[in-house]
């Protein structure tokens, strides 16, 4: 009460308070301490702003060990394998914290909601493979007494990558690295293309490759909303409002070759809520930021970058937002009910929905052409010149077809190498990203929330070792490139 | 779980079982009930069902299930336990590891027989896990291999490695995901019966496709969990000539769904659904609709 009173009346932050002495210290001034009582008094007598009986359950607690930036996916998993993996039970506070409710912009409701292995980095294949587990075991994973069981809605009808002439030869590797990982894919020439799917028109296509098992695309929204009710019934807690602030202090350390390095610990959180001019300091000993296409500007607030270009402390977060549109048409005689997710060499892709000859697909715009991420309005003339043109050359049964409608939804594109980051940022100590995925983050997230929450609870990465995933390489130039992105 | 609960506490009044309750367990605060998911039983409807309880004299917790009609006890007996689910840690325990053992079962009886698998091969493994299950298998030239009333089979079939499983009736097992890896080792199989398994779902047709050589006929009918979204994963079977997916209630269009998998695979005689089923006949059609079904 008193402290809170303290807070409401002054705010003055941490330069009352100094470098190191977080708690309280005892270098403050006589006189200050003095005029602070004075004015403590003076709000309490009658006319004066402090109102004891205050109702605050719409406000976040003023602690709590771990805040979640993020209320997507990504960050509901983290929260989930925190509580599922903590000793004993009960014993770590979680609060997550998510701007909109409503879930308008995230990206994980907008996503096309596909999942496949045909990636070329193991770590990415290994993920996916936990992921797919994990989704097929749903029910005993989220299993909440008393509530009906999940339908995701699985459609496990595979993925068909196409490659010209000249992607032939990275396929074939791809395929190999994707096998010895235990991804069940197979390569297919263009004829035997041609018996499987008539439908296809093979010209151009010098080598597919299809996943027979464990691929397929299901809903998102649903994976989210068994997510937050079973992370509801093993008790995080929810707060909605947006995070403006972290209140941090530094600490200066010397490397072995003796330069310095400043290391930054945050200690609060500062919550707004929406629509409301007040906030809430939230005092945290570990912050994960799984804000997705927003990460760059979580990560900017809490001070990473902030330095000399080409040192670690002046290296940002290369995570941006990326618009990408996605359409939905009708075609009465387009390809049947084997269809599986098809991805032409060009990029172009699409997919079926439903019963009712409907699809979805998009393409991803070049670097030149990158929409404007400021608001989402779809482009329909991006459908007309950039993927409708691919799509009927290969599907020649997409040459009349009806766009009923279409959306758009941000990508948080890594603009290093397009592969997530997980992990702890070396600097500010105790701020872990769990960010970056590039449109695949959606298929990666229950295998990336265990990851991030071994990283908080042991130290290290126990089922799949996500090292090279960590925030060091930006600074070193390792990149981890992905080529089958889309 | 009433009557176990007797067994374990011998206390005759539900009074004091209340005393008792509130001393032994653990006592949850009002904090974390807020959390609950909304999909509980709201709070007036719980209140209404403790008063009738309390009401009762010293019938005893037996008693309890008598005062009430048969299936009116089962939800106020759900009620009930989620009311004190809400409240003490050691319900809510309770509760879900109860949830957590009718899975383990089912994951129980889908374990692999590894011994047999490694001394006799994985062909002699496939025909004991379908055989344990309560299935049936039979051998090219042999007759039907059952398990008795009592679970127990005639072993000879040990003897016969070289010899291929024709078919396979797994009906109303509770096979799953897991368990089909048994079934996936008889690479010479063509006829799979898989009705009324109450695990099978669209996961595990995606799983069939290692069988498209051989396989030529497929039942699915009366399976709960499978949707037009695992049909569509059998288009790999290519062989298959006979394939019956009626009654299929977790199929949301069944005479649509029953075209389309006709187009997906020409070859094959789909028994299903009645295509005119799902179109609504007008009132003087009537009669005649139900005089002359059209042939599936």
């Amino acid at each position: 009460m008193l402290r809170r009173a303290l807070r409401l009346g002054l705010g003055r932050g941490p330069l009352s308070r100094g470098l190191g002495t977080h708690r309280g210290g005892s270098t403050l001034d006589q006189n200050g301490k003095l005029s602070e009582i004075k004015k403590k008094i003076q709000s309490v007598l009658p006319g004066g702003a402090w109102n004891p009986l205050y109702n605050t359950s719409h406000l976040p607690p003023e602690h709590s060990d771990v805040v979640i930036v993020g209320g997507g996916v990504i960050g509901l998993s983290v929260a989930y394998w925190l509580k599922r993996l903590e000793k004993p039970r009960g014993a770590i506070r979680v609060l997550v914290v998510e701007r909109d409710h409503t879930y308008s912009r995230a990206s994980t409701v907008l996503s096309v909601g596909g999942i496949r292995q045909q990636f070329s980095v193991p770590e990415n294949i290994q993920l996916s493979l936990f992921s797919i587990e994990f989704l097929r075991n749903i029910n005993e994973y989220l299993a909440v007494v008393d509530d009906p069981p999940l339908d995701i809605q699985f459609n496990p009808a595979g993925y068909l990558l196409l490659a010209s002439e000249k992607g032939a030869a990275v396929m074939e590797s791809n395929v190999k690295v994707q096998r010895q990982e235990g991804a069940k894919v197979c390569l297919m020439s263009p004829e035997q293309l041609r018996n499987k799917f008539p439908w296809i028109n093979t010209e151009g296509v010098a080598l597919a490759s299809y996943g027979m098992e464990h691929e397929g695309w299901f809903d998102p929204w649903c994976l989210l909303q068994g997510l937050r009710r079973k992370v509801q019934s093993m008790g995080v807690l929810f707060c909605h409002g947006e995070v403006t602030r972290f209140v941090s202090s530094s600490s200066h350390a010397e490397t072995t070759s003796g330069e310095e390095v400043t290391l930054k610990r945050i200690h609060e959180v500062h919550v707004k809520i929406d629509r409301s001019l007040e906030y809430q300091p939230v005092e945290c000993a570990i912050v994960i930021n799984a804000a997705g296409a927003w990460s760059g500007q979580i990560a900017e607030l809490a001070g990473v970058g902030k330095g000399p270009p080409g040192t670690l402390q002046g290296t940002k977060l290369p995570v941006e937002l990326r618009k990408r549109y996605v359409y939905f048409w009708n075609c009465p005689q387009g390809p049947g009910l084997e269809t599986p997710f098809v991805i032409d060499a060009s990029g172009a892709y699409f997919r079926r929905e439903g019963l009712g000859n409907n699809y979805l697909g998009g393409c991803s715009p070049t670097e030149e052409e990158e929409p404007d991420p400021g608001n989402l309005e779809v482009d329909h003339d991006f459908f007309q010149d950039k993927v409708w043109p691919p799509l009927a050359q290969r599907v020649p049964a997409f040459e009349t077809l009806k766009v009923r409608n279409a959306w758009a939804g941000y990508y948080d594109y890594n603009t290093f190498d397009q592969n997530g980051v997980v992990g702890p940022h070396p600097l500010v100590v105790n701020m872990y990203f769990a960010t970056g995925f590039s449109g695949h983050g959606l298929q990666q997230a229950p295998a990336v929330g265990r990851a991030v929450a071994e990283m908080v609870l042991d130290g290290h990465f126990q089922t799949i070792n996500l090292s090279p995933f960590l925030f060091n390489r930006f600074y070193l130039g390792v990149k981890v490139q992905e080529h089958n992105i889309i | 779980m009433w009557g176990c609960l007797g067994q374990h506490f011998k206390v005759r009044s539900l009074v004091r079982t209340a005393s008792l309750v509130r001393n032994f367990f653990l006592l949850k605060s009002n904090f974390n009930s807020a959390h609950k998911s909304p999909a509980t039983a709201p709070l007036p409807e719980r209140l209404h069902l403790v008063t009738p309880v309390w009401n009762l004299s010293t019938r005893g917790i037996r008693g309890l299930s008598r005062a009430v009609g048969p299936e009116g006890s089962q939800k106020k007996g759900r009620s009930l336990l989620q009311f004190l689910a809400d409240r003490f840690y050691d319900v809510q325990a309770l509760r879900e590891y109860l949830l957590r053992k009718q899975v383990l079962t089912v994951h129980q009886k889908n374990r692999p027989f590894t011994y047999i698998q490694e001394r006799f091969g994985p062909h002699v493994a496939g025909v004991y896990f379908i055989l344990k299950q309560g299935g049936a298998v039979k051998f090219q030239g042999k007759e039907w291999i059952r398990s008795n009333a009592r679970g127990h089979f005639p072993l000879d079939f040990m003897t016969f490695q070289a010899v291929p499983v024709e078919a396979v009736d797994a009906s109303g097992c509770a096979i799953n995901y897991q368990g089909l890896d048994s079934v996936l080792a008889l690479k010479e199989l063509q006829s799979l019966w898989l009705q009324r398994c109450p695990h099978v779902d669209d996961w595990c047709l995606s799983r069939l496709h290692p069988l498209a050589n051989s396989l030529q006929e497929l039942s699915l009918a009366g399976c709960p969990r499978i949707s037009e979204r695992g049909l569509a994963c059998l288009h790999h079977l290519q062989n298959l000539r006979k394939l019956d997916i009626s009654d299929l209630p977790a199929v949301s269009n069944p005479g649509l769904t029953q075209i389309l998998v006709e187009e997906m695979l020409p070859n094959c005689e789909v028994l299903g659904a009645d295509w005119a089923r799902g179109l609504k006949s007008g009132p003087e059609e009537q009669s005649r609709d139900t005089a002359s079904p059209i042939p599936a």
